[in-house]
């Protein structure tokens, strides 16, 4: 589905994530394990279109899309929810989730269809719908953010590291939600430093380190894996 | 919801004293003043949708508010068009030059965005000044018609003047609130939040910048094709940088990136400036430092500043009905445990 070929990328100078190759089949949940400043959100913002690839190509579905425009990317069928839960702080929950489907605007009963949907995953986000998203607690802000990209309906789902700053039994519900959009039919990409939560639900993972890929496999092979345990599990 | 009907009240009561005004002062000048206040307003108005809700500030207002004066003024004097007419086709004429500037301009972000439309603003204003074959340079255009009559009705008095500058001001305010209250308005307020966010949100950012770009020209186009006709000459001063300060000080005073904030700084500061006529050029020592402290304490201008103090206020009135509701319940449980003992 997803195919990042020798992917190389560049702020200025500086060479933040070099020669990367990572493949995602339709229907998996694919990991990004590494530490902050490893280039997880490079490799997501290059998938998106908002960094553009310095040497290789990104391929969706058999259509070549690194120097393609976000907005057409959107529509292709990727949707990123950003690292640190960026939303729209003084535009109430309903208004943030509605901007989410921008790109089926003309699709008026998608758009409430998929809404209601949203809802049933997270009823909170119903109660709270005319609150000002600034207003919500962290994990609430984190589900708006989920339910803002669902409601563009990707094919695949890129989130960037929704564990960060929650508390643990916040963390163990929002990967439940993410197990079941996945069982739901949408492809996952997620990014984490938080290897043992996130290998529990993951189907394979890269492991990432100063730009490059150090480490692939099979979530039992990582999990299983020593280098892997000593850096990111700590067990 | 009786916010909603208390801010529906203020408007109507706005829209009641601004149609009976004239009738209330009985003295022309102040029509006069009240009229022009409207007319900045509609430029006003167009800055404020692109530099308060799309973030993007640009200091090129004053030449386009000089592109669809002298557009009017042109058309009318040299080309004899019919007055609505040229009406229509200045405004076309400065919408097209907005898209075309835009296009460029828009790739930049930012200071450098500011920076760019003000050397653009400065480029329209020598234009201006040294086309002396097309603009008469420095010695402006007269003899511009004032409106023309629309059926039956002529706009030869002041008070017939107030009242179109009045209804296209009216007209501006509710496309204003339509586009604001719009997916359209909205997609500018996201791109102002943040670009990439928009961007990954599916938001096509270039030309969602351009559309509004080119609605905000319009604006100052048809602010200046209503100031050429009710002034009825003009000068290339009118596309002077300090024209783009002195709206820029209006949107800042009232609050930028409110809808309400365009009426009220050019208001105040017109009458302001009016009372303070004596004064001369000192006037700026007042209005400097006060104007300094307001972008530091207000950021969003009196209307921000209210509204800020209005929500800090239902905030705390929430809080305290929770507390009591909380504080009830805590007695009532403790009733509950010792009837249980
Ligand atoms: N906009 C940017 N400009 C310059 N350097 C950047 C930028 N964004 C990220 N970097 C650098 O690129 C590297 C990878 O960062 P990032 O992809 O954010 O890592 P991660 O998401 O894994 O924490 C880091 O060294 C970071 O400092
Ligand atoms: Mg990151």
């Amino acid at each position: 589905m997803l195919k990042i070929n020798n992917v190389s990328v560049k702020y200025g100078s500086f060479t933040a994530i070099r020669d990367i190759n990572i493949e995602v089949e339709e229907g998996e949940i694919v990991v990004l394990l590494g530490a902050n400043g490893a280039g997880k959100s490079t490799t997501f913002n290059t998938v998106s279109g908002l960094n553009r690839p310095f040497q290789g190509e990104v391929i969706f579905e058999g259509s070549r899309i690194d120097k393609m425009s976000p907005d057409r990317i959107v529509k292709a069928g990727i949707a990123q929810c950003a690292e640190g839960r960026k939303l729209f702080p003084a535009m109430s929950v309903l208004e943030n989730l509605k901007m989410g489907g921008y790109v089926h605007r003309r699709h008026r009963d998608q758009i409430k269809k998929t809404l209601e949907h949203v809802f049933e995953l997270f009823p909170i986000l119903e109660e709270k719908k005319d609150d000002p998203a600034g207003s919500l607690s962290g994990g609430q802000q984190q589900m708006v953010a989920i339910g803002r990209a669902l409601m563009a309906k990707p094919k695949l789902m890129m989130l960037d590291e929704p564990s960060i700053g929650l508390a643990p039994l916040i963390v163990e519900q929002m990967f439940e939600v993410i197990q079941q959009i996945n069982k739901e039919g949408t492809t996952i990409l997620l990014a984490e430093q938080n290897a043992n939560a996130a290998l529990k639900i993951a189907t394979k993972g890269y492991v990432f380190e100063s730009g490059a890929v150090v480490v692939e496999g099979t979530s039992e092979e990582l999990f299983t894996n020593d280098e892997v345990r000593k850096a990111y599990i700590g067990a | 919801m009786a916010a909603f009907f208390k801010q529906r009240n203020v408007i109507a009561a706005l829209i009641i004293f601004a149609i009976i005004f004239p009738f209330i002062t009985n003295n022309t000048y102040f029509v006069h003043v009240m009229t022009l206040s409207f007319i900045w307003m509609i430029g006003v108005y167009g800055l404020n949708l692109l530099a308060g809700y799309t973030g993007y500030l640009s200091l090129a207002h004053a030449g386009f508010f000089a592109i669809g004066a002298y557009a009017l003024s042109l058309l009318t004097t040299k080309a004899q068009l019919n007055y609505w007419v040229a009406f229509i086709l200045a405004l076309i004429i400065t919408s097209v030059l907005g898209l075309v500037i835009g296009l460029i301009s828009l790739r930049t972000k930012e200071h450098f965005f500011a920076i760019y439309t003000l050397c653009v603003g400065y480029i329209i204003y020598l234009v201006i000044d040294k086309w002396d074959s097309l603009t008469g340079g420095i010695r402006g255009l007269i003899g511009i018609p004032g409106p023309g009559n629309i059926g039956p009705i002529e706009f030869t008095t002041p008070v017939s003047n107030y009242y179109l500058v009045l209804f296209f001001l009216l007209l501006t305010v509710l496309v204003m609130y339509r586009i604001v209250h719009s997916l359209t308005g909205r997609t500018f307020i996201a791109i102002r939040n943040s670009e990439d966010l928009a961007q990954t949100i599916g938001i096509s950012t270039m030309k969602n910048k351009l559309l509004v770009f080119v609605i905000s020209t319009f604006f100052a186009g048809l602010s200046g094709a209503l100031y050429a006709s009710f002034i009825r000459f003009i000068g290339p001063d009118i596309g002077y940088i300090s024209i783009t300060f002195d709206l820029l000080t209006y949107l800042l005073v009232g609050g930028i990136g409110t809808l309400s904030g365009p009426i009220v700084g050019t208001v105040l500061i017109v009458w302001v400036s009016q009372q303070l006529q004596f004064l001369q050029d000192y006037r700026m020592l007042i209005f400097g430092p006060v104007l300094t402290l307001l972008v530091i304490f207000y950021p969003r201008g009196i209307v921000g500043g209210i509204a800020e103090s209005l929500m800090k206020r239902k905030q705390k009135k929430q809080a305290r009905e929770e507390q009591l509701v909380m504080a009830k319940k805590s007695v009532a449980a403790t009733a509950a445990s010792n009837e249980n003992r």
